[in-house]
């Protein structure tokens, strides 16, 4: 069961003949440098005159602050300064955080450090900063604050009731609601022979990144510029935010982005408490530093997930899906978070369920509703690991209704290899999806039947295993329409610069940033190939405003799809550039020249001509050599937005084998299995490992990963002692595979990878859990599926 | 409010430590509830090794005691009073860890890099202690070391092939 990797890496002579490093599993050259802890996380930035700055949280849900008493804070050793909530507005406006293209969204106004009222437990009220982060903490404990606790909503449906209103301005705690119908569904439904329904909980959880969020601001009154060194996945983006909120022009701000120790979502979204640092280093005229530490980071990071949602499933006999019919209810927190909005995962929710099925007619209903807990937003998948466990979870009821097996009723429905361009029910459109192949490879790579087989022989044994399967569709590369259409400024497209320099080196900089999934090391091969040079002569760098083009950055896996075709048609056009040069030198028909291996070659025998590194010294040092009029262009920039469909989506399937303890309630992960459609694959190696992690994600959200909180908005569990995340021993080793329909809306091909392993996973293990536990007549649908959840669906425990 | 003026203090009470870090004699003062990461990183600059957590649970302060791997976060900088500090900084500059550095590189052993020296760490740990151990072996052993971005199958497959390899290398020799 516990076997090194078994498919081989994929890499042949025959592709690196062809698309040069595209393909191939290629070590990461900037990996060396994390290997040997020389890396540059945001925290190991010093800065001459530095503060730090700790942030005094409320520790009430919702509260009115009487007094709030800063004197004492302001006497203690080091402290440089100590600010309230109404300090730092003069420096920072509020932000609401709402989309136009959501109709109907709503918020309130949100502030860096709350300015009279707080609305959740960790909510910024006061900013100390000091000489050293120990001395800000030290002086937070003589803060002195007298609250007016006000009513508290945690509870989803209290929310949507709506008896005590967290925003009254608003008029109701709802924050965005959306209903979808397909013209003739009533009729549809009324023909079918079989209606299965089941209601879904799906726990809070969050991202735990291993570095907490970051940020180190620096004002430079004589400039009125400001450097931001930012743990980011999203540089213009914060540039823009920085510019608008502090005003101050956006080209007097700088975003840097340096390592970054995972982001997954978490670290793509503006937080308070980091709006407050910029502000205060505005405020104070020197860098400030905020670095969160784990607790804050449990109470502030964004949270996501905890949806409640029905979904009915209705077929025919013979097993054929007439309609899926939706209610889902999401709670957010009590702000939806800027600029994204938290209208995105019940929207995607309502855009993917049912996804990968052929069926015409869909229902839905969507309510997002305000509570008072920490904020919920994009976090790794959003909305997909919700919409394809009530999608395969619904479809698993029905064929259990049937008494058909899982796999076949999946092939009877999911949408035809030759059935696409295919516009889906909800509106969204695939352009060529390979259902069919993901599921016959999976199938074929798990041994099913043999499986089946063991399965039925150990049930005699009493020994409970399931098999659990998921179809998944995943948004990539996703076009203006996620949120440019809205009215957000976040770019849709991204650029690439490519430059020889006279040594015959190609540098590289990219608007896509690097958040450690080896976005820098696929664009070295793109490039690389692009160019026709070896890939040691490649320098790629990303993460900072005042470098890069400008570009969206790293979210909704679009790094390699989006940036990865701009770096491919920057590196053509470098090519060309340089063969005119070459032309030049040579006295010979461009038409005839190619460069290959570091060189300028003859097309027709291979001959070299010219070495890189000789064009290059001509160009830049004796250009007097060249002809008169001719100028050499060794530096290009391209750009690329996806434009045809409004994402591209791709699809996969993913497969679960657990074994259930009865008495114990423990599920033990004995393995798991995705094949997967990302198009164009550049590097396999690093698609391999970053699937299994997104699967590692989604196992974490599945099996243990919970905010719990009480009553009144406590979170109970805000450490990694009490907050479980997957660690080696429990996790299974993971067959990945790969189908590839290359998108045919780019020259690259390639499709977003990162999301699909967190997608899927939930409900393949939910689906083998309940496989398990079917002969049982036990049937589990509240995630996490923790030991005690699987004892109270066995009867075993109350 | 806590009164602080009993604490206060002991909170600001300094040690002078003297120990050797990465083979270099360092003598500083230091405060006596100043952790030993935070030692390393803010007072000696050595800021390979990282803060996860604070408290324990995820290993990316781990760094070497007099050869024992422990947990920067809970050990005091007063507790490596005379000892020996090792550092994935100094263990990569003696070639240590090369072989292990070399089959996290090939098998993308990490992606942000964050846990790697912790995990490095450990990993050489188990290497000195078990010379051929099992896949089940080496993921229990580095089950103190969280890692968000990698399914943790590239890093056991790693550490298999750098055990393998060091094993071989001393058979040779």
């Amino acid at each position: 069961m516990n076997a090194r990797s078994e498919l081989p890496v994929q890499t042949s002579d025959q592709s690196k003949l062809q698309n040069g490093y595209i393909g191939q599993s290629i070590p990461r050259s900037g990996a060396k440098r994390l290997l040997q802890g020389r890396g540059t996380y945001l925290d190991d930035i010093r800065l001459p005159r530095l503060a730090h700055v700790a942030f005094f949280r409320s520790p009430h849900a919702h509260a009115r602050i009487k007094s709030l008493t800063l004197d004492n804070a302001r006497k203690q050793a080091g402290v440089i300064a100590v600010f309230n909530g109404q300090d730092v507005a003069a420096f920072c406006s509020a932000w609401v955080g709402v989309l136009g293209h959501l109709k109907g969204i709503k918020s309130a106004a949100q502030h860096a450090v709350a300015v009279d009222r707080v609305c959740w437990q960790g909510e910024a009220v006061a900013a100390v900063i000091a000489e050293s982060r120990r001395q800000a903490e030290d002086a937070l404990d003589f803060i002195e604050a007298e609250w007016e606790l006000l009513p508290v909503v945690t509870d989803m449906r209290d929310a949507l009731a709506g008896h005590s209103v967290i925003h009254p301005e608003l008029g109701d705690n709802i924050c965005f609601h959306r209903e979808l119908k397909t013209e003739g569904f009533e009729a549809a439904w009324a023909s079918a022979d079989v209606v299965v329904e089941k209601t879904y909980r799906f726990g809070r959880h969050t991202g735990v990144c291993n570095e907490p969020r970051a940020i180190l601001a620096d004002y430079n009154p004589a400039e009125h510029s400001l450097t931001v060194y930012h743990a980011t996945q999203a540089p213009n983006m914060m540039q823009d935010i920085f510019s608008r909120h502090l005003n101050i022009p956006e080209s007097n701000i700088r975003v840097i982005c340096k390592d970054v120790g995972g982001s997954f979502g978490i670290k793509v979204h503006v937080y308070p408490d980091e709006m407050a640092t910029a502000a205060l280093s505005v405020m104070l005229r020197r860098p400030v530093k905020f670095q969160a530490d784990r607790a804050e980071s449990f109470v502030t990071d964004i949270h996501a997930r905890e949806h409640e949602a029905t979904v009915r499933l209705a077929c025919k006999r013979d097993g054929q899906i007439v309609a899926f019919d939706l209610e889902d209810l999401t709670a957010i927190g009590p702000y939806s978070v800027y600029p994204r909005t938290s209208g995105i995962e019940g929207n995607q929710v309502v855009n993917l369920t049912g996804g990968p099925y052929r069926h015409l007619q869909y229902r839905a209903k969507l309510d997002v509703v305000f509570t008072n807990k920490n904020v919920t937003c994009q976090y790794r998948a959003v909305g997909h690991p919700i919409a394809v466990a009530l999608t395969e979870g619904i479809v698993d009821e029905a064929a259990r209704s049937l008494d058909m097996d899982p796999a076949e009723f999946r092939r009877i429905n999911l949408i035809a290899d030759d059935q696409y361009p295919y516009s889906f029910p909800s509106g969204i459109k695939f352009e060529k999806l390979s259902h069919h192949q993901c599921l016959d490879r999976l199938l074929a790579l798990m041994d099913y039947e043999g499986l089946r087989k063991q399965q039925a022989a150990l049930r005699e044994q009493g020994v409970y295993r399931g098999i659990g399967l998921a179809a998944m569709i995943e948004v990539t590369n996703p076009s203006p329409a996620f949120y440019g259409v809205g009215g957000a400024r976040i770019s849709a497209q991204d650029g690439a610069t490519i430059r020889l320099d006279p040594a015959g080196m190609i540098q590289v900089l990219v608007s896509v940033t690097e958040q450690g999934q080896g976005t820098e090391a696929v664009f070295a091969q793109i490039a690389a190939t692009a160019v026709g040079v070896s890939i040691d002569k490649v320098r790629v760098m990303t993460g900072d405003t005042a470098v890069t083009p400008y570009g969206g950055g790293t979210w909704a896996s679009r790094g390699a799809g989006i940036g990865g075709e701009a770096v491919l048609q920057a590196g053509k056009a470098l090519r060309s550039n340089m063969l005119d040069v070459a032309a030049a030198i040579l006295q010979l028909d461009k038409a005839s020249l190619d460069v290959r291996h570091n060189a300028v070659i003859s097309k027709l025998s291979g001959e070299l001509k010219l070495e890189i590194s000789e064009l290059g010294r001509i160009a830049y040092f004796r250009p007097d050599t060249l002809p008169m009029g001719f100028q050499s262009e060794l530096t290009v920039t391209r750009h690329y937005t996806p434009r045809e469909y409004g994402f591209t989506f791709t699809n996969g399937m993913q497969a679960s084998l657990v074994e259930v303890d009865i008495d114990t309630g423990f599920v033990k992960l004995l393995k798991h299995w995705c094949v997967e459609d990302c198009g164009t694959v550049i590097n396999p190696m690093l698609v391999d490992e970053q699937i299994r992690g997104g699967i590692v994600q989604g196992i974490g959200g599945a099996m243990l990963e919970e905010c719990l909180y009480t009553d009144d908005g406590q979170l109970l569990n805000g450490s990694m002692a009490d907050y479980l995340v997957p660690m080696s021993a429990e996790m299974p080793d993971i067959v990945v595979d790969h189908v590839q329909t290359p998108t045919r809306s780019s020259e690259l091909g390639a499709k977003g990878a990162g999301e699909a392993g967190t997608a899927g996973a939930p409900a393949a293990i939910m689906n083998a859990i309940n496989d398990a536990l079917a002969p049982l007549g036990a049937n589990l649908s509240t995630q996490p599926f923790t030991p005690e959840r699987v004892l109270q669906a066995l009867g075993k425990v109350a | 409010m806590n009164d602080h003026s009993t604490t206060a203090g002991l909170s600001e009470q300094g040690m002078r430590v003297q120990l050797r870090v990465n083979g270099e004699r360092v003598d500083r003062e230091v405060l006596v509830r100043q952790h030993l990461v935070d030692f390393l990183r803010e007072d000696l600059g050595l800021t390979g090794s990282h803060l996860g957590c604070e408290h324990g649970v995820c290993g990316a302060c781990s760094v070497l005691l007099d050869g024992e791997l422990v947990r920067g976060c809970l050990t005091l900088a007063v507790q490596a009073q005379g000892k020996q500090v090792q550092t994935i900084e100094g263990l990569s500059d003696s070639g240590e860890l090369a072989v292990l550095q070399q089959a996290f590189l090939e098998h993308n052993a990490m992606q942000c890099g964050f846990c790697t020296p912790g995990m490095l760490l450990t990993a050489l740990s188990l290497m000195k202690e078990d010379s051929e151990p099992s896949r089940e072996t080496i993921r229990a052993y580095i089950s103190g070391n969280y890692c968000r971005c990698t399914g943790y199958q590239a890093i056991v497959d790693a550490i298999e092939t750098a055990i393998s390899r060091s094993k071989a290398q001393g058979a040779l020799s």
